[in-house]
């Protein structure tokens, strides 16, 4: 065996001078604690507890002085949180409690944690709230607002000055008309209308001259047709169409901010002739954990101010979601009385024109915002397209089709572009344009 | 005031006829209506005879729809430890593509919480919307383990099973073992 001569002397010495640092670094040291504990509390226990919230598991503020209440000791804790189903397995009454409380949700292990670990997180839990910094936007954004919006404001000034100008200048001509008139009068001098009325009025002039009646028929006849024309043209047509939806969701949040896929919503676009709507299990993927609407660091922009879209005006968005879906936020449970959203359908192809999603998203390899456009830019999600045949035609006609990679048909690529004399083949030349590819 | 009477009158025309075009909130006119509305039931429309009111419908009672494959394992501990054992059935002779495959699905799906190296860093994570996403390196998860996880979800994470299908979900847990195996190196 090893002596180790001076082993209390130094244990001793550590022990006064971790006393020494508590006493004068109390405050500072706890800080430090918390702020460690939130970075593991946020990496490890946030999936499923909140700090003030139920979550999958319960809420965790001031956990340790619940428990103790309850007669349990910092260790238990350490043995819960490294293996919690090992404590649930000895038959420890509270632990079972919790355990049937919950559904039956087993916590995840974790052995990598150390004690010191488990210290930090506690103290975070225990450390005081943080005070909601007040808005800071409110003074400043009043000043930006003023900057901000002054485009908008000047133009409608800018209008408004010149239509009084245009007033002023209409009313300053009536006065010096009637003024001159006046002194006319005044003076005996007699208006030369007699001599005017001599001379033949134009729209006579007009009706005798055969050649410009000609003109002008012709001229208002072609006119006339063009817009005839272009109203027929667009009847049926719906580019521009933006409904009101049962819930105001933002593409610009989700697929603009957030940057979630278009597919992770619209799965069935891979492999369906329709791009599904989700149902309302996939909005709660995120929404079992994103129950408020916290935007961005820098705040709501100027612009959407102006809309009206605030946090708290999407976080009730969210709320109606949880109508829908039958969520009960308090309970995290399910109420099991769902209700349909009746989600008004903004792109519909009249029924006789068959397009399916899967060849254009899975084979094709097309974007959806080729045809759908810049969807993650739209606040509320408006037609793109015109979506006319023209529309459909002509996009067959530009786009290459890749062809590389699909040797089971290489021979007959080959022959077509040997036959169109072209290198890339065009949807078109692939028979694109066909009318039985559509319309059957 | 003949005259202002006939501005007036082609003032009311121009208002009402540019009215026609500027409503965006309803559906233009069409044609011929019934050549454009199917008499079949558009995806997604309400049925009025229907118990659901809905077009959409889960599969009648006892029965399966096309290509449904059964999952042996139950929504349980019991399950989750069996379902641990369960191998990948998919061909490991295209595994390479299977791989492909997976990882583009990967990245729709899952990346945007666990980060497309896995390592729980998705864009919601960092935008600190949603928390606590494992890293994979961390867990011990297998194949099957990953497949049970799509299938049934764990905790704060739903169920994958209506956005991916059999095979589907099989590529993306081979691909998740794969990021794994990178994380761990």
């Amino acid at each position: 065996m090893k002596k180790v001569p001076y082993r209390n002397q130094l244990s001793k010495f550590a022990a006064a001078t971790l006393v020494a640092l508590l006493l004068f670094s109390v405050s500072i040291f706890a800080q430090e604690d918390a702020k460690k504990g939130k970075q593991l509390f946020n990496q490890n226990c946030a999936a499923c507890h909140a700090l003030d919230r139920k979550m999958t598991g319960p809420a965790l503020r001031n956990v340790e002085a619940r428990l103790e209440e309850e007669g349990l000791d910092r260790e238990w804790i350490y043995a819960w949180v490294k293996n919690s189903s090992g404590v649930i397995k000895s038959g420890d009454a509270y632990a079972n409690k919790i355990y049937n409380e919950y559904n039956k949700a087993a916590m995840t292990a974790f052995p990598t944690l150390a004690n010191a670990d488990i210290d930090n997180i506690l103290a975070y839990t225990a450390a005081e709230p943080e005070v909601k910094k007040p808005v800071v936007v409110a003074g400043a954004g009043s000043g930006v607002q003023a900057s901000g919006s002054s485009g908008g404001i000047s133009n409608e000034i800018i209008l408004g000055a010149l239509v009084l100008v245009f007033a002023l200048l209409v009313l300053m001509l009536f006065f010096v008309t009637k003024t001159l008139k006046n002194i006319a009068a005044a003076n005996g001098v007699s208006l030369e209308k007699e001599k005017s009325e001599k001379r033949t009025p134009i729209w006579k002039a007009f009706a005798q001259n055969h050649f410009l009646i000609i003109v002008s028929v012709i001229v208002l006849l072609l006119s006339s047709a063009y817009f005839v024309y272009g109203y027929f043209m667009q009847v049926g047509v719906d580019q521009g169409y933006t409904p009101i939806q049962p819930i105001h969701f933002s593409h610009k949040v989700h697929a603009g901010d957030n940057k979630v896929e278009c597919k992770y919503c619209h799965s069935s676009a891979r492999v369906s002739k329709t791009s599904g709507i989700p149902s309302l299990n996939v909005c709660m993927n995120c929404h079992k954990s994103i129950y408020e609407y916290k935007g961005n660091e820098a705040g709501p922009s100027q612009e959407d101010l102006e809309n009206g879209y605030t946090n708290e005006f999407y976080t009730k968005e969210i709320k109606k979601l949880y109508k829908y879906v039958g969520w009960d936020e308090n309970e995290q449970k399910y109420t099991g009385e769902p209700k349909p959203v009746e989600w008004v359908r903004i792109h519909n192809l009249p029924d006789f024109a068959y397009f399916n999603h899967s060849q254009h998203v899975s084979v094709a390899g097309v974007e959806c915002q080729t045809c759908h456009g810049p969807v993650e830019e739209m606040e509320i999600m408006t037609q793109h397209a015109p979506l006319t045949m023209g529309w459909c035609v002509n996009c067959h006609r530009e786009t290459n089709v890749k062809v590389e990679g699909n040797e089971y048909y290489a021979k007959i690529h080959e022959e077509l572009s040997k036959k169109y004399g072209v290198e890339n083949l065009t949807a078109a030349q692939m028979g694109g344009l066909e009318c039985g590819k559509c319309h059957y | 005031m003949n005259s202002y009477l006939k501005i007036s009158f082609v003032l009311a025309l121009v208002f009402s006829l540019t009215s026609c075009f500027s409503d965006k909130s309803s559906r233009n006119y069409q044609y011929m209506p019934n050549m454009y509305e199917g008499v079949g039931y558009e995806t997604y429309q309400k049925v009025d005879f229907l118990p659901s009111q809905m077009e959409a419908g889960l599969p009648v009672e006892n029965t399966i729809s096309r290509g449904h494959m059964p999952y042996d394992f139950s929504n349980s501990i019991e399950g989750k430890e069996l379902a641990r054992l369960q191998v990948s059935p998919l061909d490991s002779l295209s595994k390479k593509e299977n791989l492909a495959e997976g990882a583009e699905l990967y990245n729709i799906y899952c990346a945007i919480c666990h980060g497309k190296k896995g390592d729980g860093q998705g864009t919601l994570v960092k935008r600190e919307k949603i928390l606590g996403i494992p890293n994979y390196k961390d867990r011990d998860i297998t194949t099957g383990s990953t497949y049970y996880t799509i299938y049934y979800g764990l905790n704060s994470m739903g169920s994958y099973a209506n956005q991916l299908n059999h095979e589907e979900r099989w590529k993306v847990s081979e691909y998740v073992m794969q990021l794994k195996q990178d994380l761990t190196k």
